[in-house]
């Protein structure tokens, strides 16, 4: 064990919270990371505040893991000043990663959004006009809270990123794996992975993992998982449920397709994948079994919202990146 | 002074760029705003190129094939007929705007054909104005 400490900081954007289960959900094991580092900010686990990190030296942090989006003002201040004050920073998570689910309110534009979620929405009190203002004057003081960006980034469209561990959260064996090679690489046990590494994953497809059997795929139509009974060794994709796993990197253990559930892509694109999206359209187009326009067209009307489907974690990823509707 | 547009033509070997070459061979003048890249099948054509495009800068894209029963490869040009209506789906998804992006099944004998093809659509990306890709992004980095 080391003499001294690795410092470790732990933090959110615009996450739900899953990443941070994903550490914890590690167990035991993170007493064994208490063991060998200084958890200096955490606040969902441990504790520590904006001020405490403000006040380090640059670099004093060993690593950062970051989960989460960049959707506001805030979110791109503590991911700067996490960045600055650590020695690796990590794009923990498929938000962090790719913008994840946070990331498809980049295909509307930001006034619907407020729209949608302040005025509109069902469960909002008739004559309620009130919407978040990023300054606002109350009894002569002025209020701010942080500004909503009109799109989400993920996290390298901020800031330089060492590493990304994928995952919508990550699974607790790959975060415990990701987490034991940084450690080995700070304490001079191991080499540390290249810079830019998608560590905590594999470098394959998840249908190269997938237990299910894969013969000749040609399909009529589509069927969502509740439309048809499945048969639990056939591939997914040749009983037309829409399954990203082609287009998909593995190392999550094939979870959902074991459970008869079609992969939504979460651990990002597979190696060699600019954008999943433009590589489900490749997909999708090779196994419908239709060669005049009718009967293709027919075939794509049973599969709905394509594109969020496609795109579900990588929106921001996408070299298109954001809806250009004007 | 009037917007020309850049338009990267994306065209199969055996038939489309054979019919582009007809064209320039029969000296017909057409618009000179496409850029052609010849490629063995328009199934080669993977849609991560046409993003790849539109982000570095083009226009519009056109994507020529053979006619349907007319592929080298027997099936190449299906693969891309089936492609094609997905990803104009995906591109409307992310606010691109239809005309940006064409198919179209050209032989080797149709060079009046090709040319009458980029000259409508250079009219019509003209119309439309620059790509609103660049412009986005831009916007993007000065709200921060």
């Amino acid at each position: 064990m080391a003499d001294t400490k690795l410092q470790l900081a732990i933090y959110w954007g615009a996450a739900c919270g899953g990443c941070d289960v994903s550490i914890l959900d590690t167990n035991e094991f993170i007493l064994e990371v208490d063991k060998v580092a200084d958890i200096r900010l955490w606040p969902i686990a441990a504790d520590g505040k904006y001020a405490d990190v403000e006040a380090m030296a640059d670099g004093e942090l060993d690593v950062a893991l970051m989960n989460g989006a960049v959707r506001n003002s805030e979110n791109e201040y503590i991911c700067k000043l996490l960045r600055q004050k650590s020695k690796i920073f990590v794009a923990y998570g498929s938000c962090a990663y790719m913008g994840g689910i946070p990331g498809l309110a980049n295909l509307v534009p930001r006034t619907q959004i407020i729209e949608c979620a302040y005025l509109t929405n069902p469960s909002i009190e008739p004559g309620n006009r009130t919407v978040p203002l990023a300054e606002c004057s109350v009894n002569g003081y002025t209020l701010e809270i942080p500004k909503f960006y009109d799109r989400v980034y993920k996290l390298d469209q901020i800031v330089d990123v060492d590493y990304y561990v994928p995952g919508c959260p990550p699974q607790p064996d790959q975060a415990k794996a990701a987490i034991l090679a940084l450690v080995a690489a700070l304490t001079g046990q191991a080499d540390p992975p290249p810079k830019g590494a998608v560590v905590g994953a594999y470098e394959r497809a998840l249908c190269d993992d997938c237990p299910r059997e894969k013969s000749e795929k040609k399909i009529a139509r589509f069927y969502r998982p509740w439309e048809i009974m499945q048969d639990p060794d056939k591939c997914l994709m040749e009983q037309g449920i829409f399954c990203a796993g082609m287009a998909t990197r593995s190392g999550c253990g094939v979870r959902c397709p074991n459970s008869g559930i079609p992969c939504r892509g979460c651990y990002g694109p597979a190696p060699g994948v600019l954008d999943q999206g433009a590589k489900l359209v490749s997909a999708v187009a090779s196994i419908i079994d239709s060669k005049d326009p009718e009967g293709i067209e027919a075939a794509l009307a049973t599969l709905p919202d394509f594109t969020s489907f496609a795109n579900r974690y990588s929106i921001p990823a996408s070299p298109l990146q954001r809806s250009h509707r004007q | 002074m009037t917007f020309e547009p850049t338009i990267v033509g994306f065209l199969c070997n055996w038939c489309s760029y054979t019919g582009a070459d007809l064209a320039g061979t029969s000296r017909i003048q057409y618009a000179p705003n496409v850029r052609i890249i010849r490629v063995m099948c328009s199934a080669r054509i993977d849609p991560t190129f046409v993003l790849k495009a539109l982000t570095d800068g083009a226009d519009g894209v056109l994507i020529c094939g053979c006619h349907p029963g007319d592929c080298h490869y027997s099936e190449g040009n299906y693969k891309m007929m089936r492609r094609f209506p997905l990803l104009k789906t995906l591109l409307a998804d992310y606010g691109i705007e239809e005309e940006r992006v064409r198919l179209e099944w050209v032989s080797a004998s149709e060079g009046q054909r090709f040319a009458d093809i980029v000259n409508d659509m250079t009219e019509r990306v003209r119309a439309l104005g620059p790509s609103p890709i660049k412009m986005a992004l831009a916007h993007d980095m000065a709200e921060r």
